[in-house]
Protein backbone atom coordinates (compact mmCIF):
# COMPACT_ATOMS: atom_id res chain seq x y z
CA UNK A 1 0.00 0.00 0.00
CA UNK A 2 1.30 3.44 -0.92
CA UNK A 3 1.59 6.06 1.82
CA UNK A 4 1.61 9.66 0.66
CA UNK A 5 3.06 12.29 2.99
CA UNK A 6 0.68 15.00 2.00
CA UNK A 7 -0.34 18.64 2.43
CA UNK A 8 -3.74 19.59 1.07
CA UNK A 9 -2.76 22.98 -0.35
CA UNK A 10 0.41 21.72 -2.07
CA UNK A 11 0.19 21.51 -5.86
CA UNK A 12 3.10 19.06 -5.91
CA UNK A 13 1.22 16.72 -3.55
CA UNK A 14 -1.93 17.22 -5.59
CA UNK A 15 -0.30 16.03 -8.80
CA UNK A 16 0.36 12.66 -7.15
CA UNK A 17 -3.20 12.42 -5.82
CA UNK A 18 -4.38 13.29 -9.31
CA UNK A 19 -2.36 10.62 -11.09
CA UNK A 20 -3.24 7.99 -8.49
CA UNK A 21 -6.91 8.87 -8.90
CA UNK A 22 -6.65 8.56 -12.67
CA UNK A 23 -4.82 5.24 -12.36
CA UNK A 24 -7.25 3.98 -9.75
CA UNK A 25 -4.44 3.29 -7.28
CA UNK A 26 -5.34 3.01 -3.59
CA UNK A 27 -3.21 4.93 -1.14
CA UNK A 28 -3.34 6.35 2.32
CA UNK A 29 -2.18 9.77 3.38
CA UNK A 30 -0.18 11.02 6.32
CA UNK A 31 -1.11 14.70 6.68
CA UNK A 32 1.90 16.94 7.21
CA UNK A 33 1.39 20.31 8.90
CA UNK A 34 3.38 22.16 6.24
CA UNK A 35 1.84 25.47 7.31
CA UNK A 36 1.86 26.90 9.85
CA UNK A 37 3.56 23.97 11.64
CA UNK A 38 6.55 23.52 9.26
CA UNK A 39 6.40 19.82 10.02
CA UNK A 40 8.30 19.09 6.79
CA UNK A 41 11.33 20.64 8.50
CA UNK A 42 10.87 18.64 11.69
CA UNK A 43 13.50 16.19 12.84
CA UNK A 44 11.36 13.13 12.18
CA UNK A 45 10.45 14.24 8.68
CA UNK A 46 14.03 15.15 7.74
CA UNK A 47 14.91 11.51 8.38
CA UNK A 48 12.42 10.59 5.65
CA UNK A 49 13.44 13.40 3.30
CA UNK A 50 16.62 15.25 4.21
CA UNK A 51 15.62 17.99 1.74
CA UNK A 52 12.65 18.83 3.96
CA UNK A 53 10.22 18.90 1.05
CA UNK A 54 6.87 17.42 0.16
CA UNK A 55 5.69 15.16 -1.34
CA UNK A 56 7.19 11.84 -0.32
CA UNK A 57 5.76 8.39 -0.87
CA UNK A 58 6.52 5.11 0.83
CA UNK A 59 5.51 2.13 -1.29
CA UNK A 60 6.09 -1.00 0.78
CA UNK A 61 9.40 0.32 2.02
CA UNK A 62 10.51 2.14 -1.13
CA UNK A 63 10.77 5.78 -0.08
CA UNK A 64 10.79 8.32 -2.89
CA UNK A 65 10.86 12.11 -2.85
CA UNK A 66 10.36 14.69 -5.62
CA UNK A 67 6.96 15.01 -7.29
CA UNK A 68 8.23 14.48 -10.82
CA UNK A 69 10.29 11.42 -9.86
CA UNK A 70 7.29 9.93 -8.09
CA UNK A 71 5.09 10.49 -11.15
CA UNK A 72 7.64 8.50 -13.20
CA UNK A 73 7.59 5.71 -10.64
CA UNK A 74 3.81 5.55 -10.25
CA UNK A 75 3.15 5.53 -13.99
CA UNK A 76 5.87 2.95 -14.62
CA UNK A 77 4.59 0.63 -11.95
CA UNK A 78 0.82 1.11 -11.84
CA UNK A 79 -0.32 2.04 -15.34
CA UNK A 80 -1.28 -1.18 -17.13
CA UNK A 81 -2.03 0.78 -20.31
CA UNK A 82 1.55 2.00 -20.41
CA UNK A 83 0.50 5.34 -21.90
CA UNK A 84 1.24 7.79 -19.08
CA UNK A 85 4.97 6.99 -19.26
CA UNK A 86 5.58 4.83 -22.32
CA UNK A 87 8.81 3.06 -21.45
CA UNK A 88 9.60 1.90 -24.97
CA UNK A 89 9.23 5.16 -26.84
CA UNK A 90 12.54 6.95 -26.64
CA UNK A 91 11.53 10.21 -28.29
CA UNK A 92 8.42 10.50 -26.18
CA UNK A 93 10.38 9.81 -22.99
CA UNK A 94 12.73 12.61 -23.94
CA UNK A 95 9.82 14.98 -24.43
CA UNK A 96 8.26 13.93 -21.15
CA UNK A 97 11.50 14.57 -19.27
CA UNK A 98 11.78 17.97 -20.90
CA UNK A 99 8.34 18.96 -19.63
CA UNK A 100 8.96 17.45 -16.20
CA UNK A 101 11.90 19.83 -15.89
CA UNK A 102 9.64 22.63 -17.15
CA UNK A 103 7.21 21.74 -14.35
CA UNK A 104 10.01 22.35 -11.86
CA UNK A 105 10.43 25.77 -13.44
CA UNK A 106 6.73 26.45 -12.87
CA UNK A 107 7.16 25.42 -9.25
CA UNK A 108 10.10 27.80 -8.91
CA UNK A 109 8.10 30.74 -10.25
CA UNK A 110 4.28 30.44 -10.14
CA UNK A 111 4.27 28.38 -6.96
CA UNK A 112 6.83 30.68 -5.34
CA UNK A 113 4.61 33.70 -6.02
CA UNK A 114 1.66 31.88 -4.45
CA UNK A 115 3.70 30.98 -1.36
CA UNK A 116 4.71 34.63 -1.08
CA UNK A 117 1.16 35.96 -1.29
CA UNK A 118 -0.69 33.34 0.73
CA UNK A 119 1.85 32.01 3.23
CA UNK A 120 4.18 35.02 3.53
CA UNK A 121 7.33 33.40 2.15
CA UNK A 122 10.16 35.86 1.78
CA UNK A 123 10.59 35.60 -2.01
CA UNK A 124 11.11 38.20 -4.72
CA UNK A 125 7.51 38.03 -5.90
CA UNK A 126 7.95 40.31 -8.90
CA UNK A 127 10.79 38.16 -10.25
CA UNK A 128 8.70 35.06 -9.65
CA UNK A 129 5.75 36.53 -11.57
CA UNK A 130 7.91 37.64 -14.48
CA UNK A 131 9.46 34.18 -14.60
CA UNK A 132 6.07 32.49 -14.57
CA UNK A 133 4.76 34.68 -17.40
CA UNK A 134 7.82 33.80 -19.48
CA UNK A 135 7.16 30.08 -19.01
CA UNK A 136 3.43 30.46 -19.60
CA UNK A 137 4.08 32.30 -22.87
CA UNK A 138 6.36 29.48 -24.06
CA UNK A 139 3.82 26.86 -23.01
CA UNK A 140 0.89 28.70 -24.58
CA UNK A 141 2.67 28.91 -27.94
CA UNK A 142 3.64 25.25 -27.75
CA UNK A 143 0.03 24.29 -27.08
CA UNK A 144 -1.37 26.65 -29.71
CA UNK A 145 0.87 25.29 -32.45
CA UNK A 146 0.05 21.79 -31.23
CA UNK A 147 -3.64 22.47 -31.68
CA UNK A 148 -2.99 23.51 -35.29
CA UNK A 149 -1.27 20.16 -35.84
CA UNK A 150 -3.89 18.12 -34.02
CA UNK A 151 -1.77 17.60 -30.88
CA UNK A 152 -3.82 18.42 -27.80
CA UNK A 153 -1.44 17.29 -25.04
CA UNK A 154 2.02 18.52 -24.10
CA UNK A 155 3.92 15.68 -25.75
CA UNK A 156 3.65 14.19 -29.23
CA UNK A 157 1.15 11.48 -28.42
CA UNK A 158 -2.57 11.01 -28.86
CA UNK A 159 -2.99 10.65 -25.11
CA UNK A 160 -1.94 12.60 -22.02
CA UNK A 161 1.28 11.72 -20.23
CA UNK A 162 2.68 12.48 -16.79
CA UNK A 163 4.07 15.68 -18.31
CA UNK A 164 0.53 17.07 -18.43
CA UNK A 165 -0.07 16.07 -14.82
CA UNK A 166 3.23 17.58 -13.70
CA UNK A 167 2.57 21.00 -15.25
CA UNK A 168 -1.14 21.30 -14.47
CA UNK A 169 -1.41 22.13 -10.73
CA UNK A 170 0.70 25.25 -10.36
CA UNK A 171 -0.68 26.65 -13.61
CA UNK A 172 -4.20 26.21 -12.24
CA UNK A 173 -3.20 27.86 -8.95
CA UNK A 174 -1.27 30.73 -10.55
CA UNK A 175 -3.88 33.40 -9.84
CA UNK A 176 -3.28 32.91 -6.12
CA UNK A 177 0.19 34.28 -6.82
CA UNK A 178 -1.13 37.23 -8.82
CA UNK A 179 -0.48 35.58 -12.21
CA UNK A 180 -3.62 35.74 -14.37
CA UNK A 181 -4.02 33.38 -17.32
CA UNK A 182 -6.27 35.51 -19.47
CA UNK A 183 -3.52 36.04 -22.05
CA UNK A 184 -2.95 32.32 -22.50
CA UNK A 185 -6.02 30.90 -24.27
CA UNK A 186 -4.32 27.69 -25.38
CA UNK A 187 -3.26 27.01 -21.79
CA UNK A 188 -6.83 27.53 -20.64
CA UNK A 189 -8.19 25.10 -23.23
CA UNK A 190 -5.56 22.53 -22.27
CA UNK A 191 -6.46 22.94 -18.55
CA UNK A 192 -10.09 22.16 -19.37
CA UNK A 193 -8.99 19.06 -21.28
CA UNK A 194 -7.04 17.86 -18.25
CA UNK A 195 -10.09 18.50 -16.06
CA UNK A 196 -12.23 16.30 -18.30
CA UNK A 197 -9.95 13.26 -18.07
CA UNK A 198 -11.42 10.17 -16.45
CA UNK A 199 -10.56 10.04 -12.77
CA UNK A 200 -9.86 13.78 -12.49
CA UNK A 201 -10.14 15.15 -8.96
CA UNK A 202 -9.90 18.66 -7.56
CA UNK A 203 -7.92 20.22 -4.74
CA UNK A 204 -8.69 23.40 -2.80
CA UNK A 205 -8.39 26.23 -5.31
CA UNK A 206 -9.06 24.07 -8.38
CA UNK A 207 -12.62 23.75 -9.62
CA UNK A 208 -14.00 21.13 -12.01
CA UNK A 209 -14.71 22.05 -15.64
CA UNK A 210 -18.22 22.22 -16.97
CA UNK A 211 -19.21 19.72 -19.65
CA UNK A 212 -17.45 20.17 -22.99
CA UNK A 213 -19.39 22.02 -25.67
CA UNK A 214 -20.61 19.71 -28.41
CA UNK A 215 -18.54 20.26 -31.56
CA UNK B 1 -0.86 60.82 17.26
CA UNK B 2 1.08 59.83 14.17
CA UNK B 3 -0.59 60.45 10.85
CA UNK B 4 -1.97 57.28 9.28
CA UNK B 5 -2.66 56.34 5.67
CA UNK B 6 -6.05 54.99 6.72
CA UNK B 7 -8.30 57.92 7.58
CA UNK B 8 -11.31 55.87 8.71
CA UNK B 9 -11.47 56.71 12.40
CA UNK B 10 -13.91 53.88 13.15
CA UNK B 11 -11.44 51.34 11.81
CA UNK B 12 -8.40 53.04 13.32
CA UNK B 13 -9.96 52.81 16.78
CA UNK B 14 -10.61 49.07 16.58
CA UNK B 15 -8.44 46.26 17.85
CA UNK B 16 -6.91 44.29 14.97
CA UNK B 17 -5.25 40.87 15.07
CA UNK B 18 -1.60 40.51 14.04
CA UNK B 19 -0.50 36.93 14.70
CA UNK B 20 -1.22 33.71 16.56
CA UNK B 21 0.69 33.76 19.85
CA UNK B 22 1.54 30.07 19.50
CA UNK B 23 3.48 30.76 16.32
CA UNK B 24 5.70 33.60 17.52
CA UNK B 25 9.19 32.82 18.79
CA UNK B 26 9.90 34.59 22.08
CA UNK B 27 12.08 37.71 22.06
CA UNK B 28 12.43 37.93 18.28
CA UNK B 29 11.18 40.89 16.25
CA UNK B 30 8.59 40.12 13.56
CA UNK B 31 7.37 42.62 10.97
CA UNK B 32 3.84 42.88 9.67
CA UNK B 33 1.51 45.39 8.04
CA UNK B 34 -1.75 46.76 9.40
CA UNK B 35 -3.84 49.34 7.54
CA UNK B 36 -0.85 50.11 5.30
CA UNK B 37 1.39 50.87 8.30
CA UNK B 38 4.54 48.84 8.86
CA UNK B 39 4.51 47.46 12.38
CA UNK B 40 6.75 45.16 14.39
CA UNK B 41 5.86 42.93 17.31
CA UNK B 42 7.46 40.53 19.74
CA UNK B 43 6.45 38.34 22.68
CA UNK B 44 8.51 37.24 25.65
CA UNK B 45 7.04 33.77 26.24
CA UNK B 46 5.74 34.88 29.64
CA UNK B 47 2.52 36.40 28.39
CA UNK B 48 3.81 39.83 27.47
CA UNK B 49 3.80 41.29 24.00
CA UNK B 50 4.82 44.57 22.45
CA UNK B 51 3.77 46.18 19.19
CA UNK B 52 5.40 49.24 17.73
CA UNK B 53 5.81 51.12 14.48
CA UNK B 54 8.59 49.62 12.40
CA UNK B 55 11.92 51.31 13.05
CA UNK B 56 15.51 50.91 12.02
CA UNK B 57 16.98 50.00 15.41
CA UNK B 58 14.70 46.96 15.81
CA UNK B 59 14.80 45.09 12.54
CA UNK B 60 13.03 41.82 11.83
CA UNK B 61 14.81 38.81 13.27
CA UNK B 62 16.73 40.74 15.90
CA UNK B 63 16.50 39.90 19.59
CA UNK B 64 14.49 42.18 21.82
CA UNK B 65 13.33 42.47 25.41
CA UNK B 66 9.68 43.47 25.00
CA UNK B 67 9.66 45.37 28.30
CA UNK B 68 12.26 47.83 27.02
CA UNK B 69 10.65 48.80 23.72
CA UNK B 70 9.84 52.51 23.61
CA UNK B 71 6.75 54.03 21.99
CA UNK B 72 4.57 50.95 22.09
CA UNK B 73 1.14 50.72 20.52
CA UNK B 74 -1.81 49.36 22.52
CA UNK B 75 -1.59 45.59 22.84
CA UNK B 76 -3.97 42.85 23.87
CA UNK B 77 -3.88 39.06 24.01
CA UNK B 78 -7.20 37.53 23.08
CA UNK B 79 -8.36 34.20 21.68
CA UNK B 80 -4.79 33.11 21.05
CA UNK B 81 -3.77 36.16 19.05
CA UNK B 82 -1.90 39.42 19.53
CA UNK B 83 -4.11 42.44 18.85
CA UNK B 84 -3.23 46.07 18.47
CA UNK B 85 -4.78 49.37 17.46
CA UNK B 86 -3.61 52.45 15.61
CA UNK B 87 -6.17 54.65 17.33
CA UNK B 88 -7.90 54.88 20.65
CA UNK B 89 -9.44 51.43 21.23
CA UNK B 90 -12.12 50.43 23.72
CA UNK B 91 -10.82 48.56 26.74
CA UNK B 92 -12.45 45.27 25.80
CA UNK B 93 -12.62 43.21 22.68
CA UNK B 94 -15.92 41.47 21.84
CA UNK B 95 -16.58 38.45 24.09
CA UNK B 96 -16.39 34.78 23.04
CA UNK B 97 -17.31 33.07 26.33
CA UNK B 98 -16.88 29.56 24.88
CA UNK B 99 -13.16 30.21 24.51
CA UNK B 100 -12.71 29.69 28.25
CA UNK B 101 -14.50 26.31 28.43
CA UNK B 102 -11.90 23.87 29.69
CA UNK B 103 -12.69 20.92 27.42
CA UNK B 104 -12.28 22.78 24.16
CA UNK B 105 -9.45 22.59 21.63
CA UNK B 106 -8.18 26.06 20.79
CA UNK B 107 -5.95 26.58 17.80
CA UNK B 108 -5.04 28.76 14.86
CA UNK B 109 -5.96 26.75 11.75
CA UNK B 110 -3.75 29.07 9.72
CA UNK B 111 -3.01 32.67 8.90
CA UNK B 112 -3.37 33.08 5.16
CA UNK B 113 -2.83 36.09 2.91
CA UNK B 114 -5.79 36.78 0.66
CA UNK B 115 -6.13 39.29 -2.14
CA UNK B 116 -9.55 40.52 -0.99
CA UNK B 117 -11.02 43.41 0.96
CA UNK B 118 -11.91 42.53 4.56
CA UNK B 119 -15.66 43.23 4.14
CA UNK B 120 -15.91 40.98 1.06
CA UNK B 121 -14.27 38.19 3.07
CA UNK B 122 -16.69 38.65 5.98
CA UNK B 123 -19.63 38.53 3.61
CA UNK B 124 -18.44 35.27 2.09
CA UNK B 125 -18.04 33.84 5.60
CA UNK B 126 -21.71 34.68 6.28
CA UNK B 127 -23.00 33.14 3.06
CA UNK B 128 -24.48 29.64 3.11
CA UNK B 129 -25.64 29.68 -0.50
CA UNK B 130 -22.21 28.76 -1.86
CA UNK B 131 -21.70 25.64 0.29
CA UNK B 132 -22.88 23.01 -2.23
CA UNK B 133 -20.99 24.60 -5.11
CA UNK B 134 -17.70 25.65 -3.53
CA UNK B 135 -17.42 23.14 -0.66
CA UNK B 136 -18.95 20.25 -2.58
CA UNK B 137 -19.41 17.07 -0.52
CA UNK B 138 -18.04 18.76 2.61
CA UNK B 139 -20.22 21.68 3.67
CA UNK B 140 -22.91 21.07 1.08
CA UNK B 141 -24.00 18.91 -1.83
CA UNK B 142 -26.54 19.10 -4.60
CA UNK B 143 -29.53 18.83 -4.57
CA UNK B 144 -29.54 20.26 -1.01
CA UNK B 145 -29.00 23.82 -2.18
CA UNK B 146 -31.81 25.72 -0.51
CA UNK B 147 -30.91 28.34 2.09
CA UNK B 148 -33.86 28.01 4.44
CA UNK B 149 -35.40 31.07 6.08
CA UNK B 150 -33.29 32.36 8.98
CA UNK B 151 -33.35 35.35 11.33
CA UNK B 152 -31.01 38.33 11.40
CA UNK B 153 -30.86 41.15 13.88
CA UNK B 154 -28.54 44.04 14.49
CA UNK B 155 -28.14 44.05 18.26
CA UNK B 156 -27.91 47.64 19.42
CA UNK B 157 -26.84 46.67 22.96
CA UNK B 158 -23.95 44.53 21.87
CA UNK B 159 -23.27 46.41 18.64
CA UNK B 160 -23.15 43.27 16.57
CA UNK B 161 -25.03 41.36 13.91
CA UNK B 162 -26.60 38.07 14.88
CA UNK B 163 -27.95 35.52 12.40
CA UNK B 164 -29.81 32.64 14.01
CA UNK B 165 -31.90 29.63 13.02
CA UNK B 166 -29.57 28.94 10.11
CA UNK B 167 -29.73 25.31 9.01
CA UNK B 168 -27.93 23.54 6.22
CA UNK B 169 -27.46 19.95 5.14
CA UNK B 170 -23.74 19.14 5.32
CA UNK B 171 -22.16 15.89 4.12
CA UNK B 172 -19.02 16.39 6.25
CA UNK B 173 -19.58 19.25 8.70
CA UNK B 174 -16.31 18.86 10.66
CA UNK B 175 -13.27 16.62 11.01
CA UNK B 176 -15.26 14.75 13.66
CA UNK B 177 -18.31 14.16 11.42
CA UNK B 178 -19.14 10.61 10.43
CA UNK B 179 -21.76 11.36 7.79
CA UNK B 180 -24.22 13.91 6.47
CA UNK B 181 -26.37 15.89 8.89
CA UNK B 182 -28.55 18.97 9.11
CA UNK B 183 -26.31 21.45 10.87
CA UNK B 184 -27.44 24.46 12.88
CA UNK B 185 -25.47 27.65 12.49
CA UNK B 186 -25.36 30.92 14.39
CA UNK B 187 -23.29 33.76 12.98
CA UNK B 188 -22.08 36.79 14.86
CA UNK B 189 -20.37 39.82 13.39
CA UNK B 190 -19.15 41.65 16.48
CA UNK B 191 -16.45 43.66 14.68
CA UNK B 192 -16.46 45.04 11.11
CA UNK B 193 -13.61 42.69 10.15
CA UNK B 194 -14.24 39.70 12.45
CA UNK B 195 -16.95 37.07 12.48
CA UNK B 196 -17.70 34.20 14.81
CA UNK B 197 -19.58 31.11 13.68
CA UNK B 198 -21.24 28.57 15.95
CA UNK B 199 -22.19 25.23 14.43
CA UNK B 200 -23.63 22.04 15.88
CA UNK B 201 -20.96 19.80 17.31
CA UNK B 202 -21.03 16.30 15.81
CA UNK B 203 -20.01 15.03 19.27
CA UNK B 204 -22.48 16.79 21.57
CA UNK B 205 -25.80 18.01 20.23
CA UNK B 206 -26.28 20.43 23.10
CA UNK B 207 -23.10 22.36 22.28
CA UNK B 208 -21.56 24.13 19.36
CA UNK B 209 -18.14 24.31 17.75
CA UNK B 210 -16.81 27.86 17.42
CA UNK B 211 -14.97 28.97 14.29
CA UNK B 212 -13.90 32.57 13.96
CA UNK B 213 -12.26 34.52 11.21
CA UNK B 214 -10.24 37.51 12.39
CA UNK B 215 -9.10 39.65 9.48
CA UNK B 216 -6.02 41.80 9.61
CA UNK B 217 -6.45 44.44 6.91
CA UNK B 218 -3.12 44.95 5.15
CA UNK B 219 -4.68 47.58 2.93
CA UNK B 220 -8.14 48.12 1.46
CA UNK B 221 -7.86 45.11 -0.84
CA UNK B 222 -5.60 42.65 0.99
CA UNK B 223 -5.95 40.83 4.30
CA UNK B 224 -4.22 38.34 6.47
CA UNK B 225 -7.01 35.97 7.54
CA UNK B 226 -6.49 34.40 10.96
CA UNK B 227 -8.71 31.36 11.49
CA UNK B 228 -9.44 30.56 15.11
CA UNK B 229 -10.90 27.19 16.03
CA UNK B 230 -12.42 26.42 19.41
CA UNK B 231 -13.83 22.93 19.06
CA UNK B 232 -15.05 19.86 20.84
CA UNK B 233 -12.78 17.14 19.50
CA UNK B 234 -11.03 14.59 21.68
CA UNK B 235 -9.59 12.41 18.96
CA UNK B 236 -8.10 14.23 16.01
CA UNK B 237 -4.55 15.54 16.04
CA UNK B 238 -4.21 19.31 15.68
CA UNK B 239 -2.92 18.91 12.15
CA UNK B 240 -5.99 16.93 11.09
CA UNK B 241 -8.26 19.66 12.42
CA UNK B 242 -6.18 22.34 10.71
CA UNK B 243 -6.19 20.39 7.45
CA UNK B 244 -9.98 20.29 7.44
CA UNK B 245 -10.25 24.03 7.94
CA UNK B 246 -7.49 24.88 5.45
CA UNK B 247 -9.18 22.71 2.84
CA UNK B 248 -12.37 24.72 3.28
CA UNK B 249 -10.55 28.03 3.24
CA UNK B 250 -8.49 27.04 0.20
CA UNK B 251 -11.75 26.45 -1.66
CA UNK B 252 -13.05 29.90 -0.73
CA UNK B 253 -9.84 31.69 -1.63
CA UNK B 254 -10.20 31.91 -5.44
CA UNK B 255 -13.82 32.98 -5.01
CA UNK B 256 -12.77 35.78 -2.65
CA UNK B 257 -9.93 36.87 -4.91
CA UNK B 258 -12.21 37.14 -7.92
CA UNK B 259 -14.82 39.42 -6.35
CA UNK B 260 -15.41 42.56 -8.35
CA UNK B 261 -15.33 45.34 -7.39
CA UNK B 262 -12.85 44.34 -4.71
CA UNK B 263 -14.27 46.79 -2.19
CA UNK B 264 -17.70 46.07 -0.81
CA UNK B 265 -20.37 48.41 -2.23
CA UNK B 266 -22.62 49.71 0.55
CA UNK B 267 -25.20 51.32 -1.70
CA UNK B 268 -28.20 48.96 -1.50
CA UNK B 269 -28.74 49.36 -5.24
CA UNK B 270 -25.18 48.42 -6.21
CA UNK B 271 -25.62 44.64 -6.12
CA UNK B 272 -28.87 42.70 -6.17
CA UNK B 273 -29.33 40.51 -3.11
CA UNK B 274 -31.59 37.47 -2.82
CA UNK B 275 -33.46 36.36 0.30
CA UNK B 276 -30.55 34.13 1.34
CA UNK B 277 -28.38 37.26 1.59
CA UNK B 278 -30.29 38.70 4.55
CA UNK B 279 -27.23 38.63 6.78
CA UNK B 280 -25.13 40.34 4.10
CA UNK B 281 -27.75 43.07 3.74
CA UNK B 282 -27.66 43.63 7.51
CA UNK B 283 -23.86 43.66 7.47
CA UNK B 284 -23.72 46.31 4.73
CA UNK B 285 -26.31 48.42 6.52
CA UNK B 286 -24.42 48.10 9.80
CA UNK B 287 -21.14 49.19 8.15
CA UNK B 288 -22.97 52.18 6.63
CA UNK B 289 -24.49 53.12 9.98
CA UNK B 290 -21.09 53.00 11.61
CA UNK B 291 -19.67 55.18 8.87
CA UNK B 292 -17.02 52.64 7.81
CA UNK B 293 -15.20 53.73 4.66
CA UNK B 294 -12.16 51.43 4.62
CA UNK B 295 -12.41 48.46 2.22
CA UNK B 296 -15.85 49.54 1.06
CA UNK B 297 -17.44 51.76 -1.58
CA UNK B 298 -19.60 54.01 0.60
CA UNK B 299 -23.16 54.70 -0.50
CA UNK B 300 -23.59 58.05 -2.21
CA UNK B 301 -25.00 60.62 0.18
Amino acid sequence: MITLYDYELSGNCYKLRLLMSMLGVDYKTVPIDFYPGREHKSEWFLKINPLGQLPVIDDDGLVLRDAQAILVYLASKYDPSGTWYPRDEAALLGEISQWLAFADGITGTASAARLHDALFYDFDVEAARVGAHRLFRILDEHLWFGEQEGRIWLCSAAHPTIADIACFPYIMLSEEGGIPRQDYPAIRRWCDRVKRLKGFMVMSGVFPAGPAKAA
Amino acid sequence: MAKTRCTDQVILNLWHPLAALSEVKPNVVVDTILLEERLSYAVDGKGNAAVWRDRADLIEGSTVDVATVADQLPVKHAYGYIWTSLGDPQADLFPIPEFDEADRRRLNAATIGVNVSAPRAIENFLDMGHFPYVHTDILGAEPHTEVKEYDVEISVDRDEILATRCRFFQPMAAATASGGADVDYVYRVPHPFCSVLYKSSPLDESRRDVIAVFLQPIDQEHVRAHMMLCLLDEDNEDKVIKRFQQTIFGQDKPILENQFPKRLPLDPRAETPIRADKSAIAYRRWLSQKGVTYGVIPAAT
